[in-house]
Formats: structure tokens, C-alpha cells, sequence
């Protein structure tokens, strides 16, 4: 009797232990909120900054629902947990950030906490915008306080237990969320650390090229190696690998076009990139491009996190090998060519083109199976597309012509399977 | 300054290849029509009817009501995601481009299909069609989208030339507010009056009908619409976009 009850107390201290120690890891750096505020001016200049980092920050794209007010909220990002519902960031007093001092604005964002103390879901980034400076969040803040009130409550989130518990979420932050201020390497030049501190923090290209573990987090240790975005079916490509979207040997200048256009030389922005480039990036300024670009050259090369290329070609059976390539000739040498060349500015070359040679062929499976425009920006103002071919192709007609693609004019990557093609047809996305 | 032959040749046989398509065959050309291709690859050049028979012809309608249509599915006022992912990373200026170049095709329509309703639903789809339903505040096809049901400038389309499942999806959708306008959504409030026999009995006559000789939209109404309509500003040039 007296040795279950030494066991229950223990077992209850441990767990209070715990308990405690979650929630203090939880408080780590926390503003100090019932602080006097220090008023900041809401100049012009202030506001025009605030403005530029927000675009900078694609606050945007998820704060607003397709068709509704800008940044009032509702569009919901689906997880493998459930569905998150982006929160109304007008200044409308009780639905919106109208009641918010900056310093709970800065809390939320370096901390991932609400204004009434709830811990916020990382779908919100801040796993990633915790590097962003007090300064800059003050901007966001003061751009964010200028834009017209709209009255739109927010939507509760539509999360499965145990995820949609406060406890679960501290307990989630507690295991991956470290909260902390980008800190300049000395080592490195102004350039790089600007575009260090644009591309982990407010661009939170991490988000998605870095993978998600089981739990939704993202692995630092694979920083920036790749990841298959959750619920989307898109692969966010290796920034840090020569066979997916490394650019270390590619020069700047192709890099801030792609950025600022959509398209460059050597590689063009389609699908989830797209949208990025077409919100946020081809805003930016030609130093804040140059600067990511820089930093973006200079990470060290990774195996990339959509698996190993094979180490020679598979042989593909004849009989499949001669469809892909009548169905080639049939629907796709019209604009990419004979020899998979494309044309410079229109159309992207198949041979030798990554996107059609890396590990993973989910890009490609979408791409042929629902088509899309690279995004038009002021830099490419009319961009060609490519038409969807859902309703034409079966799912072994296009295993067959992506092979095609894949093993022919000099590319030598893994066939792609009627069950690669089946499960992005028939799943989300 | 003196080119020889061979340099000449050599010159020529580069601008015959950098004229050639890259798969030999149609020559690429920096066009609208070039652009259009993800378009026509359902759409046809002629806005023919797909494997599942939704496809509306495009060619020819009114351009405002063509880039309408583009902002509602990138805003989610209509829901195809085909239409939805191509639209999606176009600006409005590209997309009233877009709008502008099959509005100006002129292309021949295809005989209408043998009606396969009853003469007696047909004939109340003509009597909607053309003369309304006064006692249910119903007004005729007519009365907006032309007498020769050809459309009207800038944003009313023409409804002939289109498959009856397309037109029946279309008014079907509008009950169920899956497809909306700006507002005034003058064609919402009409498709809550009618009864799914009004559906299938409008969209069964539309269908079957052929074009007359003048198969444009015509430049304005007679008479005042009999309910307002709402539609979309033309769009701010790029670069003046917020």
C-alpha cells in the first residue's frame, strides 16, 4: 500500500516536473506585454517599410480567402492534423489586431503567441519569423494598423484531438520551437547575412524546402535540403542539392530573375513557387535579391530529402518506352521540341532540365495532369502555360511519356509508375 | 560592305531554322494564340465540348464577359479547379489579354445537336427563353443577353452554340451558389425562381437552337435591363496594381 503510494507520488511529481518544465520552455524570451508601451511613430516611411516586409513576410496569400478582403483572414491551410484558419490581421477592434500594442504583435510573431495568451499553431510560421527583428516587426505592425478595418471574426481551426489542444500545441513547442533573434556571422559579409536573414526568417522558404518530421516539424538538421509540402503534393526542391535546385553554379544574376520574374535561363516557377514569386519575391528590391541569391550560392551541398538518384539507369521494358514516346510525340513535341529543347523564353528545355531529372517526379505528375501558367509578373508580364491533361491522359499514359521524358536526350532518372500517377490524381492537391 | 554567298547562305538557312517550331513542324510565334494554347487544349479553337461535355465555347463572346469569368474562378465565385490552378498566377492585365484575344476570334459554330426533349418541355423552354414568366418574375433570356440570344457588349454572353449539360450545370450552380457574380448577382436571383423543369426545359431548348446569320454579341440593349447586374472594373494596368 504504502509502495503504490511512493509510485502515484512520484509518478504525479514527475509529471508536474514535466508539466513545468514544458511551460517554462514555453515562456523562453517572452516580451514582457503589460510593459508601458514605447510608442512608435507611424511615419509614412515607417509604413511604406512595413509594407515592403510584409510582401517580403507573403503575410498576404494566407491572410486573405480567395475573392475577400485583404488580410482579413479565413483562408484555411490544411495539415496532416486537421484544417488552420488564418486570423483577421486588419485593425478591426474585436475581430481583428485593432486592440493589439506592438509588443503583442512582436510576441506573436517571435513567439507564437496570441494577444490573449493562446499559443498559435506554426501553420503561422514563427518557427520561421522568430528571426526577425524587433524593428521590422514594428514596421509590419504599423502597415499592418494603416490598412482599411474590415469586421470578419475569425473561424475556428478544425483540428483533430488531440492536436486541437492547448497542451498538445505547448507540449509541440516545448520538443521544436526555439525562439530567437537572427544573429549576424561575422565570418560572412553584409550580403550574405541579409539574405540569411531574408531567407529563414520573413521569406520562410523552410517552410516548405525543408522536410517536416512526423509531428509537422521541420527538421533544422536538413536545412533547406527539400520536403514534400504537407496535404499539397508538391515537392519543394533541395535548395542545397546540384541534382534538385541547388544554384551554387549558377550565376546571380539567373537567380534574381527566377526570383523576380518567374523565369530565367535555367529554371522557371511553377506551381506553390510560383505563387511565391508572383506575392512576395518579384516585390522585393533588386539588394534584397542580390542578397538571397548570395546566401542562397553559398549553402554547403546536401544529399537532397526526396531519396538518392539511381546509381544507373533502370532499363525500361520496350513496348512501355515506344508509347511514352508516341504519346510524346503525340501531345508535347509541339512546344518542347524534338530533343526535349523547349524554346528559350516560352517554353522550359526536358533535356537536361532538373525539374525533370530529380529523385522525386510529383512536380512532373502535376504539372502534366493539371497544367498551369508560370506566374505573370511586371518582370514577365505574359507568360505561356501548359495545358492540363487530366482529362486526356490515363495514369499509365503518363507514366509512360514522364519516362520518356526522364530517360531520353541524355537524362537518366528512375521511370515513373502508374501508382506515382494514380496517387497525385486521386489525392489532394 | 560586301557579304559573300556562302555567308549569305549560311545566314538564310539560320533564320530558316530559328523560324522553324523546335519539333519542325509549326513554326513557334511569340502570339497571343501561342499563349492561348493551355486554353485551347480543352477549350478547342473552337470551344468545342470535352470528354465530360462541360466545356463552353469561348471564341467570340463578349470580352468583359470572358475576363469575368477568369476573376471568378481565381476569386472562387466559380469552382473548377482546372480553371482555378491557370488562373491563379495571372495578373488581371493578362487576363483581360486573354479575354480580349478569344473574344476576337470569328470562327464558324458547328450545327446544333437534334433536341432530345419532349415538344412540350421545348416549348416551354422557348417561352422562357423568350418571353419570361411575368407571374413568378421570371424575364425572358431575351431581354438581357439580346433578342438573337447572341449576348450584349461588354458583359452579357451569348447563350447558343453551348452543350445543354453546360448550361444546366451553369444554372444548377447558380441555385446552389457555387457560381456567383459580382453584385449585383442579377442571374442568382433569376435561377432561385426557377424550378429544375425551368432548367432542363431552357437549357434543352438553348442548346438545340442554331445561330442566326449575325452570330456576334450585339452593341447595346433596346430597352433597360429589367434587373441590375453587377460586373467587375476593367483592370488597373500592371505595375499601377497594389
Amino acid at each position: 500500500m504504502k509502495k503504490l503510494a511512493i509510485v502515484v507520488l512520484g509518478g504525479l511529481a514527475l509529471l508536474g516536473g514535466a508539466a513545468a518544465l514544458v511551460w517554462s520552455l514555453n515562456l523562453r524570451d517572452e516580451v514582457d506585454v503589460t510593459a508601458p508601451a514605447v510608442p512608435v511613430a507611424a511615419t509614412p516611411e515607417l509604413i511604406a517599410r512595413g509594407a515592403y516586409l510584409a510582401r517580403a513576410g507573403n503575410c498576404m496569400t494566407c491572410h486573405t480567402t480567395r475573392g475577400g478582403t485583404p488580410y482579413a483572414g479565413g483562408y484555411g491551410i490544411a495539415t496532416p492534423f486537421g484544417t488552420v484558419y488564418a486570423s483577421n490581421l486588419t485593425p478591426d477592434e474585436k475581430t481583428g489586431i485593432g486592440s493589439w500594442s506592438p509588443a503583442h504583435f512582436w510576441r506573436a510573431l517571435h513567439n507564437g503567441r496570441s494577444k490573449d495568451g493562446r499559443l498559435l499553431y506554426p501553420a503561422f510560421p514563427y518557427p520561421d519569423y522568430t528571426q526577425v527583428t524587433r524593428a521590422d516587426s514594428d514596421a509590419i505592425y504599423a502597415y499592418l494598423r494603416s490598412l482599411p478595418a474590415a469586421a470578419q471574426p475569425n473561424r475556428p481551426h478544425a483540428l483533430r484531438w488531440p492536436y486541437s489542444t492547448q497542451t498538445a500545441l505547448a507540449v509541440w513547442r516545448a520538443l521544436y520551437f526555439n525562439p530567437g533573434t537572427y544573429e549576424a556571422d561575422t565570418g560572412k559579409s553584409a550580403e550574405w547575412n541579409r539574405g540569411a536573414y531574408l531567407v529563414r526568417g520573413l521569406g520562410h522558404c523552410a517552410a516548405c524546402h525543408t522536410a517536416r518530421n512526423v509531428m509537422g516539424a521541420s527538421d533544422i538538421k536538413l536545412d533547406l535540403a527539400g520536403g514534400l509540402i504537407p496535404m499539397q503534393n508538391w515537392y519543394a526542391p533541395s535548395l542545397a542539392s546540384p541534382v534538385e535546385a541547388g544554384v551554387a553554379d549558377w550565376d546571380a544574376q539567373h537567380i534574381v530573375s527566377l526570383l523576380r520574374t518567374g523565369v530565367s535561363p535555367r529554371a522557371t516557377a511553377i506551381g506553390p513557387m510560383a505563387e511565391v514569386v508572383l506575392h512576395s519575391t518579384q516585390h522585393l528590391s533588386a539588394d534584397d535579391l542580390g542578397a538571397m541569391a548570395t546566401f542562397l550560392k553559398a549553402l554547403p551541398p546536401a544529399s537532397p530529402n526526396s531519396g538518392k538518384a539511381s546509381p544507373k539507369p533502370t532499363p525500361v521494358d520496350p513496348k512501355f518506352a515506344a508509347r511514352g514516346a508516341k504519346l510524346y510525340q503525340q501531345h508535347c513535341v509541339q512546344c518542347h521540341g524534338t530533343q526535349g529543347q523547349g524554346v528559350p523564353g516560352a517554353y522550359p528545355p526536358l533535356a537536361g532540365n532538373r525539374a525533370v531529372t530529380m529523385p522525386t517526379a510529383v512536380n512532373l505528375v502535376q504539372f502534366v495532369l493539371n497544367g498551369g501558367y508560370a506566374p505573370a509578373t511586371a518582370g514577365n508580364p505574359r507568360p505561356f502555360g501548359m495545358p492540363p491533361f487530366v482529362l486526356v491522359l490515363s495514369d499509365s499514359d503518363i507514366a509512360a511519356v514522364l519516362t520518356h521524358l526522364r530517360t531520353s536526350w541524355g537524362n537518366q532518372a528512375s521511370p515513373v509508375s502508374e501508382f506515382d500517377v494514380n496517387r497525385i490524381r486521386t489525392g489532394p492537391g | 560592305m560586301k557579304t559573300s554567298p556562302s555567308a549569305f547562305g549560311r545566314l538564310l538557312a539560320a533564320l530558316a531554322l530559328a523560324a522553324a517550331g523546335p519539333s519542325g513542324g509549326a513554326p513557334f510565334e511569340d502570339t497571343m494564340a501561342q499563349r492561348a494554347l493551355a486554353c485551347t487544349a480543352c477549350h478547342g479553337k473552337e470551344g468545342r465540348a470535352g470528354p465530360d461535355g462541360y466545356y463552353p465555347r469561348i471564341a467570340g463572346k463578349p470580352a468583359g464577359y470572358l475576363y469575368n469569368q477568369l476573376l471568378n474562378f481565381r476569386e472562387a465565385r466559380r469552382n473548377y479547379a482546372l480553371m482555378t490552378r491557370m488562373t491563379d498566377p495571372l495578373s488581371d492585365t493578362y487576363l483581360m489579354e486573354i479575354a480580349q484575344h478569344f473574344a476576337a476570334l470569328d470562327l464558324p459554330y458547328a450545327a446544333p445537336p437534334r433536341p432530345t426533349a419532349a415538344a412540350e418541355v421545348l416549348r416551354r423552354g422557348q417561352e422562357l427563353a423568350l418571353k419570361g414568366d411575368a407571374s413568378r418574375q421570371i424575364p425572358a433570356c431575351a431581354q438581357c443577353h439580346g433578342q438573337a440570344l447572341t449576348g450584349v457588349q461588354p458583359n452579357t454572353p451569348g447563350l447558343l452554340g453551348l452543350p445543354r449539360d453546360y448550361l444546366n450545370a451553369q444554372l444548377g450552380a447558380w441555385k446552389t451558389r457555387q457560381r456567383r457574380a459580382h453584385a449585383p448577382d442579377c442571374m442568382a436571383q433569376i435561377a432561385d425562381q426557377l424550378t429544375s423543369d425551368d432548367v432542363a426545359a431552357v437549357s434543352g431548348w438553348l442548346a438545340s437552337q442554331a445561330l442566326p446569320a449575325n452570330t456576334k454579341a450585339v452593341a447595346a440593349l433596346s430597352a433597360p435591363l429589367p434587373i441590375p447586374c453587377g460586373s467587375a472594373p476593367a483592370p488597373v494596368p500592371l505595375g499601377a496594381q497594389k
